[in-house]
């Protein structure tokens, strides 16, 4: 007994207090550094807000949805630029994620174990081009290729059905939405799908060696197996692509035409928020331009802050079912 | 090992010692006089050592940033009126001279095959000619062999003082397009199947890659990328081809010193051999700079590229501006900048 | 009992359906593939030719010029991204360790989480005008320092993210044998976890900078270009991607 009060000598007690001291400014400086995301993130919020105001309080919420852009004029309505970024978007994601499946699964399952380090590698590869190469190999090279032998094919094919052909009407200049769309799915194409081939490697292979045991094809182990249990990745993995796709600027601007129409067709040029704001923002005077493109940047956080959120969401509720904790 | 060490620390040494003793002066505006301005820093550097980084982002970008005061000179080829001039103390100058010139991408169409008038021109930009081988171009062109295609046109994306002066021009020649479109440096473009590009860069490429289009480019980006660009009848019914005499044609009749603000289109000039579509471009300071040591050597670039740049600007097929002009700019524009 | 093991049709559609899905991801690899390689291949086949010392030693030229290079943009890039770096690690690894170390007691952590997620995929562009509000304007000029800055805002959320989930995988027993010797926490956290954790950490951060490296978007208005070769941070300076974008 006397001993346990020995061993607190002052020296002891001096030195654990110094070592109190050290850890409460260890904990503080280190939560600063962390909160300043939040600042940061809360910082760009609120002046994209502020700077939008103008047009809220002169359009109102209609911004979001009137077609229109008038400089001399001063009318500007939000709808052209959001419509392309979701449709160039959605066609990107349509078009990445089977394929990024595919690859995923076949890298994984079926390719054999000598080209499994190479071709991975490969897809990383194009994962860590810029974004500003995919633009000009869109523009310069894509796009002739597009125009020559792609867009008549599925103007003679598709366009011809009734009710989806509207989609496949108009000049054959090779730039547009469908081509912006086809680049994008180029560029999430890696991401999306290393992300995937990640998450399916942590599969336990004691899980799909049972299947296996009992007489499942691999397909079906791939299905049933190996992407239920790594749902939470793949959401992610797409969402991550998604949000890309939403906010990428060089790669569209280079190919979606720049041209402030509204039109049913997808081979007819448009503009998406973000080649809105590379065009123009450089020029803006203060006043109602410039407001505008604040809010079209504002609109464009807030469509990526939605998905996100709707991603979290599914995941939270995808644990939930499983019983963990989120 | 020792030679690339002593490359790199004399690499570093001269860098160090050249950004010590060089100003270094930041412009920004008009793509369409940006390769003379480029080659004219080059030799100013060359020369002086003293560095004009000028950035070409569009005409309205200019304005507005030496409105924000991020650049030491702002350029445009869409002059600012004489009352705007007044209500933010700056000054307007003119530069240089060039012309702009429609080019198009057919298959089998050489440079200056092709004759439009300024209506057919502001027709198809309209869309309401669709085609190129539509009655109105074809009668034009008797001979030539025009596909059954549909046109495209392609515009800038940016706001720019290249279409101000092309659109001031289409507004002049036909009354449609002054009602419904109007002119300036960022129009609602009617054609159904049009493309954007942004700066003339930007249109450029999209035409080379794009068939059976149709743009409009400063003369120096349709020579640099071998465009085939179109023969304009002007004012005085006379088809003629773009090059540095027509343009100085067209602007030799314009007395710049009784001009407010020096602010004046020059399209559809008078003259027999004038083209059609030329425009100035014009420099922006302010009378009273926030950097009075940088906008002093401003002043001494243009002075040298007045005196000294003349051969440059007229191989590139801009028109320097007249010894008379750049005199008057001397005494009576540069006279406003406080630079003690 | 062979008969049995024979396929039978209940057996032939789901070996249809294994063969269709195998042959169809395999395509989609080729497609994959082939994107890839006709990418690199142009690249290559179009940049080697233009590849000589001058492309290292001589500035971007006026248009109409023949030769120059492109050392004003390498130098220009290497250095905003290395200020970029400077400025991002500490921040973002000691954002990382708090988030990991101090994470799971705290709401303010998983608000934190979720911003810095927010922040992961937000628009490259948006942050360039915010950066621009807020750095060129009320400087009245554009520099490499603004380029920084911005590109600091992209990499942060990356290195953070990477720092925490790679600092989460040290296993819990390394941190208890530490605490139980009477290290303190934050001894704890530097010198145990986070240098178990280094080549993770290394990986995310070269992740980012490799990032941030190709992003073009939030440098347009904030480093514009610069046609002559400069080292002065405060001044526009050349970047790869923005003489790419201004070159057609």
């Amino acid at each position: 007994m006397n001993d346990a009060d020995n061993l607190m000598t002052p020296h002891r007690q001096s030195v654990l207090r110094w070592q109190r001291w050290q850890d409460f400014f260890f904990e503080k400086t280190t939560m600063a550094f962390a909160l300043s995301t939040l600042v940061a993130l809360t910082g760009i919020i609120v002046s994209l807000f502020l700077s939008s105001w103008p047009v809220l309080t002169t359009f109102g919420f209609e911004f979001f949805y009137t077609i229109e852009w008038d400089i001399i004029n001063s009318k500007f309505g939000g709808l052209i630029a959001i419509f392309g970024t979701v449709a160039t978007a959605s066609i990107a994601i349509l078009i990445a994620l089977p394929l990024s499946f595919g690859i995923a699964v076949f890298l994984t399952e079926t390719c054999p174990m000598p080209l499994r380090r190479p071709l991975g590698t490969a897809i990383e590869l194009l994962a860590a081009v810029p974004s500003i190469i995919y633009g000009m190999f869109g523009l310069f090279v894509f796009a002739p290729l597009f125009a020559e032998y792609v867009q008549p094919a599925l103007a003679a094919t598709l366009g011809q059905v009734p009710g989806v052909g509207i989609l496949f009407t108009g000049a054959f200049n090779g730039i547009g939405i469908l081509a912006a769309g086809l680049i994008l799915a180029m560029m999430i194409l890696p991401f999306i799908a290393s992300v995937m081939r990640d998450v399916f490697e942590i599969v336990p292979p004691i899980l799909k060696e049972s299947a296996y045991g009992i007489g499942c094809t691999t397909w079906e182990v791939v299905t049933k197996i190996v992407l239920p249990y790594t749902k939470t990745g793949v959401v992610g993995g797409v969402m991550l692509g998604l949000g890309r796709a939403l906010g990428e600027t060089m790669a569209v601007t280079f190919v979606i035409g720049n041209a402030h129409k509204l039109s049913p067709s997808l081979f007819s040029p448009g503009n998406s928020i973000a080649s809105t704001l590379a065009n123009e923002f450089g020029e803006a005077e203060p006043g109602l331009h410039y407001a505008s493109l604040f809010s079209l940047g504002l609109a464009l956080f807030l469509i990526t802050l939605v998905v996100l959120s709707l991603a979290k969401w599914m995941l939270i509720r995808a644990e939930a079912k499983k019983g963990m904790k989120s | 090992m020792l030679k690339v060490k002593s490359f790199v620390a004399a690499l570093g040494l001269s860098a160090i010692a050249a950004t010590a003793m060089a100003a270094e002066l930041t412009g920004a505006g008009a793509t369409f006089p940006f390769p003379i301005y480029a080659k004219w820093a080059e030799a100013y550097k060359a020369k002086k050592g003293h560095s004009m980084n000028y950035q070409s982002i569009g005409s309205s970008g200019g304005i507005k940033q030496i409105k924000a005061k991020t650049v030491d000179v702002g350029a445009t080829d869409a002059p600012l009126s004489a009352d705007e001039l007044d209500k933010e103390g700056l000054i307007q100058f003119p530069a240089i001279i060039g012309g702009v010139v429609a080019v198009v991408n057919v298959d089998g169409i050489k440079p200056g095959q092709l004759k439009f008038t300024g209506d057919v021109l502001a027709d198809v930009f309209a869309g309401v000619i669709a085609k190129w081988n539509d009655k109105r171009i074809a009668d034009l062109n008797p001979g030539v062999a025009l596909p059954d295609a549909a046109i495209t046109v392609v515009h800038r994306a940016d706001g720019s003082g290249t279409t101000a002066v092309f659109t001031d021009y289409l507004a002049k020649v036909n009354a449609n397009w002054k009602s419904t479109v109007g002119a300036g440096a960022a129009v609602k473009w009617p054609a159904a199947s049009s493309v954007g590009g942004k700066g003339n860069e930007g249109v450029a490429a999209n035409v080379t890659r794009i068939k059976n289009s149709i743009g409009y480019v400063e003369y120096a980006y349709a020579k640099k990328n071998n465009m085939a660009h179109l023969n304009l009848r002007n004012q005085a019914g006379q088809f003629v081809e773009p090059d540095d005499e027509t343009f100085a044609a067209a602007s030799a009749s314009t007395d710049w010193s009784k001009i407010p603000g020096m602010s004046i289109y020059l399209t559809n000039a008078p003259g027999a051999k004038s083209w059609p579509i030329t425009g100035a471009s014009f420099i922006l300071m302010y009378k009273e700079p926030s950097n009075k040591a940088n906008s002093a050597e401003v002043l001494k670039f243009f002075d040298f590229a007045f005196k000294e740049g003349k051969k440059m600007a007229s191989d590139l097929e801009y028109v320097p501006m007249p010894d008379a002009t750049t005199n008057f700019i001397r005494s009576s524009v540069w006279n406003k900048v406080n630079v003690k | 009992m062979s008969a049995v093991l024979k396929d039978p049709s209940i057996y032939a559609a789901r070996k249809r359906a294994n063969l269709i899905g195998l042959v169809l991801s395999m395509s989609a690899m080729a497609i994959g593939l082939v994107f890839l390689l006709w990418i690199l291949t142009i690249l290559l086949f179009k940049g080697f030719s233009a590849l000589s010392f001058s492309l290292l030693t001589q500035s971007t030229p006026a248009p109409g010029s023949e030769g120059g290079g492109l050392a004003n943009a390498i130098v220009g890039s290497l250095m905003i991204v290395m200020s970029c770096s400077f400025l991002s690690t500490p921040i973002g690894v000691l954002a990382g360790v708090y988030l990991s170390e101090y994470g799971d007691r705290s709401k303010m952590a998983s608000i934190t989480r979720f911003v810095n997620d927010i922040m992961l995929s937000a628009p490259s562009i948006v942050i360039g005008l915010f950066v621009y509000a807020l750095v060129v304007v009320p400087s009245k000029h554009f520099s490499g320092w603004a380029g920084t800055v911005a590109l600091s805002l992209i990499a942060i959320p990356v290195v953070v993210r990477t720092t925490e989930n790679m600092l989460k995988l040290v296993p819990v027993s390394l941190r208890e044998a530490a605490f139980a010797l009477g290290a303190p926490k934050w001894k704890v956290s530097t010198s145990v976890v986070l240098k178990a954790a280094k080549s993770g950490v290394m990986t995310g951060l070269l992740l980012a900078l490799a990032r941030v490296s190709g992003e073009t978007a939030p440098l347009l208005f904030t480093a514009l270009n610069n046609q002559f070769f400069t080292m002065d941070m405060n001044k526009p300076m050349a970047n790869l991607p923005v003489v790419i974008f201004h070159s057609p």
